[in-house]
């Protein structure tokens, strides 16, 4: 087997983000591919939570159901996780956890040999060690990280932990040994340039790409993890990091930022967004850019606050009252989520409209292994200009793009107005010149249009059936379609949902059958073809019990599709 | 510095005839005058409301907002460049009702911007309804048996709070009012002015003649660094006492603590992306 899914599952609280953290980082170094996705609940200790880590021969980006090998750490776990359980599911564990599933169990005394290491609590470094050994990790690469990785610790912590690795990679190496288990996976060295990062890592990367030196947010799952990363980079990169007393009060210092200067953005989730609608609008009016990050969770209201869905994308469509230009963009390659991100940016600034980026948890919490990024010839082109005596903010122009200056950089005063305001910005009921401004603000959509993400084709340009799908949904749908090996077949991916390409309806008119692939009820993406295209699609495989599609999951839902397509 | 540098020329403006506002704006120009704010570098930050359209009718910068959400733009507009005067001016309703939260909050964070409220006590905007300052008895529209909450007291809130700068002025006092605005300016920080004023339309209560038997000065020997002293002040109610309130001398700007100037002295607008720390921040994710 040359890719091989492992679960460990247990209770909040008992360290399976540590065991992650530490496995996927020796695995990794040791040049395996990998990815890990994480499902857990909205508690801080108890409840079940489980963490699958893939490793391969090939780059793997997407959750499978499979589990090969499950490691369960408390009572409840194997239960947890039943329905994934196979016939050649190897489980490891205390006896009283394995609970008799599978023919393949092997007791590991994990408590027992960290209290021979000399601490019970070393328990999950003889996971870590266990797992290592199954995969002839070379245990020195272990060693290393451990000392790295407990370095504030003393050293009799540091030694045990070592120890307890070791008694862990033993019984590991046993089973190898003793051919009770078969793995071969090869190493490969482009692994050992590659990035380890989550959805949140290039969501913030990408974001100090694009000259983000301002962020006001107000704590939410599961977008909290960008404001998080900024707070950490204030001094390195200059940037203010403030949490602010709510989403209302984050968007409108968000929103003060652009206007004097800065590049500013929020993170949020859902119903953050909803109080963030107004200043929506107001960015709208003001066209004063704004960069927010809308990281989905499962709604409505509070809903399933740490799992993940696509349910927001109408709401980012519609939201904030009144008609003004915005662009939407929906990344689900990890590095087009650091690429658009960056160019949020530049698209905000340049068309001084509000910029969406759409992620999900799955996409922020899950790591992924990326090629390096280059950044060395990047550079970003600043749009604001230096005001003369007679600057008006909101002069008429042809393209609809009026010249934005910031207060204190240059001779004009900048004026910007919520209320319906003239050229100079200040407060108007001229009904006439409320058609000539609105039509300004409106005619920008023209000029966005024209520097649209195009969405990508993946796979038989002379394909039968499309199979289409948005943001994080990528890497489960490309895989899937790898897997069922089918030649008419092929996906089409966007990255930017609004506004939607125009050689979209090329795509659409092409296939004989379309299928939209969306993590949400009530097939929010296939509406908004519909609604721009006038093409209704003719399937959606829709999933919204809060967690992420599994790649066997669009393979069996596409053959089911097929084989009625064949009859 | 001349007034005349703030004048807007010939404008139309929203406020009714005797409206406590004209002196107000007047006020406010003097001011700016004669504290040398050029306009170019003042910014004027306001939400919605007949006070919040003050911005409108002098020369300077201006952020005019959503209602009740002046204080967070300002803030923001101030931390990005320290080089700006900010100013957030907007109505009782604006700032204490629909900006409660923000109000309580920018206290906390005390940004180096001046606040100032014009507190008529009634909405006038939306025609006659209760404010949030508004006496209890007060008929209106809405209110039609006489309002019945208690009044929200902006200045034993912000005293409560620890704000660096907390004051009460009336519109008619010119002389007087200036020279609180003055100070507030001046002062680094958060800087609160209550500015009462009669509102010639929907408030019959508090009229001209009820704020000069209502109203005095603190004398001379009032110690505005005293906390305790400062909120007995500022729960009197039979009379309410103007001038200077309180000054928390301890409070350090929010500007000044920011991490981003730490190496960095330079607005936000004339930064660059430094790429080499991306570079190596992107390194970092190697393992």
């Amino acid at each position: 087997m040359n890719d091989v899914s492992i679960v460990i599952c247990g209770e909040a609280g008992q360290g399976i983000q540590t065991v992650e953290k530490i496995l996927t980082s020796i695995l990794k170094l040791s040049g395996y591919y990998i990815f890990s996705t994480t499902e857990f609940m909205s508690r801080i200790r108890g409840g079940s939570n489980s963490t699958e880590i893939r490793i391969s021969d090939t780059p793997v980006n997407s959750f499978v159901e499979k589990i090969d090998i499950l490691i369960p750490l408390d009572f409840k776990a194997v239960d947890h996780v039943k329905q994934r359980i196979g016939k050649d599911t190897i489980i490891l564990g205390r006896k009283e956890f394995i609970q008799g599933k599978t023919k393949r169990t092997f007791e590991v005394q994990f408590t027992k040999l960290a209290e021979e290491a000399g601490n019970k609590i070393y328990a999950n470094t003889v996971t870590v060690g266990l797992i290592a050994g199954i995969l002839g990790v070379d245990f020195s690469i272990l060693e290393k990280f451990i000392r790295g990785f407990f370095k504030k610790k003393d050293e009799k912590i540091i030694n045990g932990n070592i120890e307890a690795g070791k008694k862990g990679y033993e019984v590991g190496e046993k089973l190898i040994k003793e051919n009770k288990i078969d793995f071969k996976i090869k190493k490969s060295e482009k692994v050992k340039d590659s990035l380890l990062v989550n959805g949140t890592d290039l969501v913030s990367m990408g974001a100090i790409g694009g000259g983000c030196n301002f962020i006001s947010s107000y704590p939410m799952s599961p977008s909290t993890g960008v404001l998080t990363f900024f707070s950490r980079q204030q001094e390195e990169f200059g940037i203010i990091a403030e949490q602010a007393e709510s989403e209302i009060s984050a968007i409108n210092m968000a929103l003060g930022a652009w206007y004097a200067g800065a590049r500013a953005m929020v993170t949020t989730s859902g119903g953050g967004f909803a109080l963030m609608s107004e200043g929506l609008s107001l960015a709208g009016i003001l066209e004063t850019p704004v960069v927010i990050h809308l990281a989905q969770r499962p709604g409505p209201a509070t809903g399933l606050p740490t799992r993940s869905e696509q349910g927001d994308l109408l709401f980012a469509l519609f939201a904030g009252h009144g008609e003004f230009p915005r662009i939407i963009l929906a990344p689900g390659k990890m590095e087009d989520v650091f690429d658009l991100t960056r160019k949020a940016f530049d698209m905000a600034d340049k068309f001084q409209v509000p910029v969406v980026i759409m992620t999900d948890q799955y996409l922020l919490d899950s790591s992924f292994l990326v090629p390096s990024i280059d950044v060395s010839k990047l550079k970003n082109k600043k749009y604001f200009v230096k005001t003369d005596k007679n600057y008006k903010r909101y002069k008429l122009t042809k393209d609809g793009i009026s010249p934005r200056g910031i207060p204190g950089y240059g001779r004009g005063l900048v004026v910007v107005d919520s209320d319906e305001h003239d050229e100079e910005g200040h407060i108007t009921e001229d009904l006439d010149f409320r058609t000539k401004i609105v039509d300004k603000r409106l005619r920008k959509m023209d000029l966005i249009r024209k520097e649209m993400q195009p969405p990508e084709l993946i796979g038989n340009k002379n394909y039968k059936m499309l199979v289409i799908g948005w943001g994080s949904t990528y890497y489960g749908i490309k895989e899937a379609l790898e897997r069922l090996e089918d030649s008419k077949t092929a996906f089409l991916y966007y990255k930017q949902v609004y506004p939607l390409h125009p050689n979209t309806k090329g795509y659409l008119e092409k296939a004989e059958r379309t299928i939209v692939i969306e993590n949400n009820a009530t097939g929010q993406f296939a509406k908004l073809i519909k609604m721009e295209t006038g093409i209704r699609t003719d399937n959606s495989i829709l999933k919204y019990n809060g967690l992420p599609f599994s790649v066997e999951e669009i393979v069996g839902e596409l053959k089911a599709i097929m084989k009625e397509e064949g009859k | 510095m001349d007034t005349k540098i703030y004048d807007m020329g010939k404008i139309d403006i929203a406020w009714c005839p005797g409206c406590g506002n004209f002196s107000i704006l007047k006020v406010l120009k003097e001011t700016l005058s004669e504290l040398n704010i050029a306009p170019g570098k003042l910014i004027m930050v306001s939400g919605i409301g007949q006070a919040a359209k003050t911005p409108h009718y002098l020369k300077g910068n201006v952020f005019n907002g959503l209602h009740g959400r002046a204080l967070p733009p300002a803030t923001a507009i101030k931390a990005v460049n320290r080089n700006l005067v900010v100013i957030a001016e907007g109505g009782d309703g604006d700032m204490y009702g629909e900006g409660g939260n923000h109000f309580i909050h920018t206290i906390r964070r005390n940004p180096d911007i001046t606040n100032i409220v014009h507190n008529n006590m009634v909405y006038g905007l939306t025609k006659g309804q209760a404010s949030p300052t508004s006496l209890k008895g007060f008929n209106t529209p809405v209110q039609i048996n006489g309002v019945i909450l208690e009044p929200f007291n902006p200045l034993a809130v912000a005293i409560g709070l620890g704000a660096s700068f907390v004051s009460r002025a009336y519109s008619d006092d010119m002389k007087e009012t200036k020279e609180i605005i003055k100070k507030a300016i001046k002062h680094k920080g958060y800087a609160l002015v209550d500015l009462l004023h009669p509102c010639v339309s929907f408030n019959k209560l508090n009229d001209r003649k009820w704020f000069k038997e209502h109203t005095y000065y603190l004398g001379k020997d009032y110690d505005p660094t005293n906390r305790d002293e400062a909120f007995k002040k500022a729960t009197e109610t039979d009379k309410l006492p103007l001038g200077v309130f309180y000054i928390n001398k301890s409070a350090m700007p929010f500007e000044k603590k920011l991490i981003a100037y730490k190496n960095n002295k330079k607005p936000m607008y004339e930064r660059e992306v430094d790429f080499k720390k991306l570079k190596n921040l992107i390194a970092s994710k190697k393992g």
